[in-house]
């Protein structure tokens, strides 16, 4: 189905028990979590299309109203990106309320052409009954080895792994993984935390959510929430919530290598996409990693965040490695 | 319909039982369910005491055993289900699909019930876990409109509970990670959204500040009575504005549209508030018990009692409530 084949990215490393080349790691731009103006979508994806990401995942995960890219469009523009040597994923809605929506869901899950990327449990059931692969989104809460094998049975070729789960985790998850499942990690980006039958950029302008004004549009990062003291704290982006700070786990590129993770996702953000997958890029292709981070920082709107990973708070920051590299063995 | 009441301790399963409760839901002493507090839930003593006094009064008890386990733990869910199992609990409430497996497996004859941390909207939904693991019920998220549960009934192949009265969660259960991004811990990964050991009151020269790991999540002015830090319940600021950017602190409270749910098919109302006293538990289950009662022998002229909501609103964050999501103007 997909026309390129994957290539190597990064020098084989070896390490004890790890005499094989393990890793080939590969790059994703997840898909686009607010809402932009039609032509921005479309220029974005015009420049993906030439970007080092092999893997774009495209599609509406968090309002049904956000409607200026039609279904018809997503398979246009991913059937361009295919045709530019990218595996295109179709990523479905993360909270299903409507009927109208398990519709659109149906749809999407009979389609053909692409893989689905299943962000709901209700996604799973419509591919697994139709013997369809599928991809796992983070808020597919998959957070054993139990689970993992389950859904593998089901038909799971890759999954994301949850963002509030850390290296140590991982280590025991990829230690216990099925053959011939991928796993990706959300890499870069504002975290997906939370999604409610509220909108709260509605809210915030004193709308209901039925009449919203589509004031989402205002905001191409999300509009900023902060505390009574003038802390950035979180990002409002209709239904969902993410978090104000970016996550990015650059410096963890060699622990990540050395437990076999095969994606890294790119989350978009409104500016600087494409330089920042050209960062990871050079990360993987193995250029000093200060150098990239300092130039990573400067893209991020209010700063960077990695505590999930090190098992802390999310909102943290810390470079000490609470996990060695030596130990993926 | 049928009445879940929750308890945290044996003082509380007692109260839901005596005023009236058709089942009582509990937990055990570990991060295995979603209310993993420092004093509460159940040792294999009291549980036995629990299964006993609830059985024995022909009421059912539930046990909650609904978070998310990683590898290195999932013994101790695995010793959980096992010890419930082994106890005669009428069913069992989870939410992770490596657990349900476990659970479907081992115990094939015992009632399951999809947990709310599930996270579960739709029919098609409830159709994964119902043909993966025999789950006999499911409880719904507080995301959906009185409609769309209506819908969601329709097609469901199993039972639908919905929570009728206590604390509301504003995000899809299962799916928030707003407690681990500020504290590291999270319902899913810990059992308790907030949880106290990351709570600080502070004194300050014009009012008390509520911090969650330092991070600021309300200012009460002098007078003003301070709440407890729950995340998404502080005053924050939001361009110019500073208000309840997610929701003010307030109490989930369906005594109004009892006869909707009952119309639509609704199976069971849950009571949040495993956290909360037996006084708490009490009051709710018997003005619940009330009206339940009163909606099934009178749907046509059913009218909540002024007492009724007196009773409930006493005991409700902020002494307001909501119908949440149920009506559609609060989404």
């Amino acid at each position: 189905m997909f026309q390129k084949a994957p290539k190597p990215r990064w020098a084989p490393i070896t390490g004890p028990g790890n005499s094989e080349a393990i890793n080939m790691m590969k790059l994703s731009i997840g898909p686009i979590t607010y809402f932009w103006e039609r032509q921005r979508v479309l220029d974005f994806y015009q420049q993906a299309a030439d970007c080092a990401a092999e893997i774009i995942y495209l599609g509406e995960v968090i309002c049904s109203k956000r409607r200026l890219i039609k279904p018809e469009d997503w398979l246009a523009i991913g059937n361009e990106l295919r045709q530019n040597g990218k595996q295109v994923i179709l990523s479905s809605l993360t909270l299903l309320e409507a009927a109208s929506e398990m519709s659109s869901l149906k749809k999407l899950c009979r389609n053909d052409d692409f893989w689905v990327e299943a962000n709901d449990i209700s996604a799973v059931q419509l591919l697994s009954t139709t013997g369809r692969s599928f991809v796992t989104g983070p808020s597919v809460n998959i957070y054993n080895s139990r689970s993992l094998k389950l859904l593998a049975d089901k038909g799971l070729k890759r999954w994301v792994l949850p963002v509030e789960l850390g290296l140590d985790t991982l280590k025991d998850l990829q230690s216990a993984r099925p053959v011939g499942v991928e796993t990706e990690v959300f890499a870069l980006g504002r975290l997906p935390l939370a999604y409610s039958a509220r909108c709260y950029t509605a809210r915030s302008h004193n709308l209901p959510k039925d009449d919203c004004r589509f004031k989402c549009l205002d905001y191409p990062d999300g509009s900023l929430l902060k505390t009574r003291e003038g802390q950035d704290f979180l990002i409002l982006n209709g239904i969902q919530t993410q978090s104000a700070l970016t996550h990015q786990v650059l410096d963890k590129i060699p622990d990540l290598q050395a437990l076999a993770v095969d994606v890294l996702r790119i989350s978009p953000q409104s500016a600087h996409t494409m330089e920042i997958v050209d960062i990871f890029d050079n990360a993987l292709k193995g250029a000093e990693l200060n150098a990239l981070e300092e130039k990573l920082l400067s893209f991020l709107p209010l700063g960077p965040c990695n505590g999930y990973l090190i098992e802390q708070a999310g909102m943290q920051s810390g470079s000490e490695a609470t996990y060695e590299t030596q130990q993926a063995s | 319909m049928e009445l879940v009441c929750p308890a945290g301790n044996l003082p509380s399963l007692k109260a839901a039982v005596d005023n009236g409760a058709d089942a009582v839901y509990v937990g055990f002493k570990d991060d295995t369910n979603a209310r993993h507090f420092a004093g509460l839930n159940f040792t294999e003593r009291t549980f036995e005491k629990a299964v006993r006094y609830a059985q024995d009064k022909g009421r059912k008890v539930f046990v909650a055993i609904n978070t998310f386990p990683q590898p290195k733990g999932f013994g101790r869910w695995k010793a959980a289900i096992d010890q419930a199992a082994d106890y005669g609990v009428n069913a069992l409430i989870l939410a992770d699909i490596g657990v349900l497996d476990y659970a479907s497996s081992k115990w094939p004859d015992l009632h399951l019930h999809l947990s709310v941390q599930a996270s579960v909207t739709s029919a098609e939904g409830i159709s994964f876990y119902h043909e993966n693991f025999g789950i006999r019920r499911v409880v719904l998220p507080r995301v959906l409109s009185v409609s769309q549960v209506g819908h969601v009934i329709t097609k469901s192949p199993i039972p639908v509970e919905v929570f009728g009265f206590g604390s509301l969660c504003v995000m899809v259960e299962g799916r928030c990670l707003l407690s681990s991004y500020a504290t590291g811990r999270s319902p899913n990964t810990y059992g308790a959204c907030s949880p106290a050991s990351h709570v600080r009151w502070e004194e300050t020269g014009d009012g008390t500040n509520t911090r969650l790991n330092g991070v600021l999540i309300d200012h009460y002015g002098e007078g003003e009575k301070a709440g407890y830090p729950t995340l998404c319940k502080g005053r924050f600021q939001v361009g110019e504005h500073t208000f309840y950017a997610l929701e003010e602190p307030t109490s989930l409270n369906t005594l109004s549209i009892l006869p909707e749910l009952r119309k639509i098919g609704v199976s069971a109302i849950k009571v949040e508030g495993r956290q909360r006293s037996p006084a708490y538990v009490a009051q709710v289950t018997a003005v619940m018990r009330a009206a339940i009662d009163e909606c099934m022998s009178n749907t046509a002229d059913y009218q909540p009692k002024n007492q009724w909501m007196q009773k409930l609103a006493d005991v409700s964050e902020g002494s307001q409530t909501t119908l949440g999501a149920y009506h559609r103007p609060w989404q």
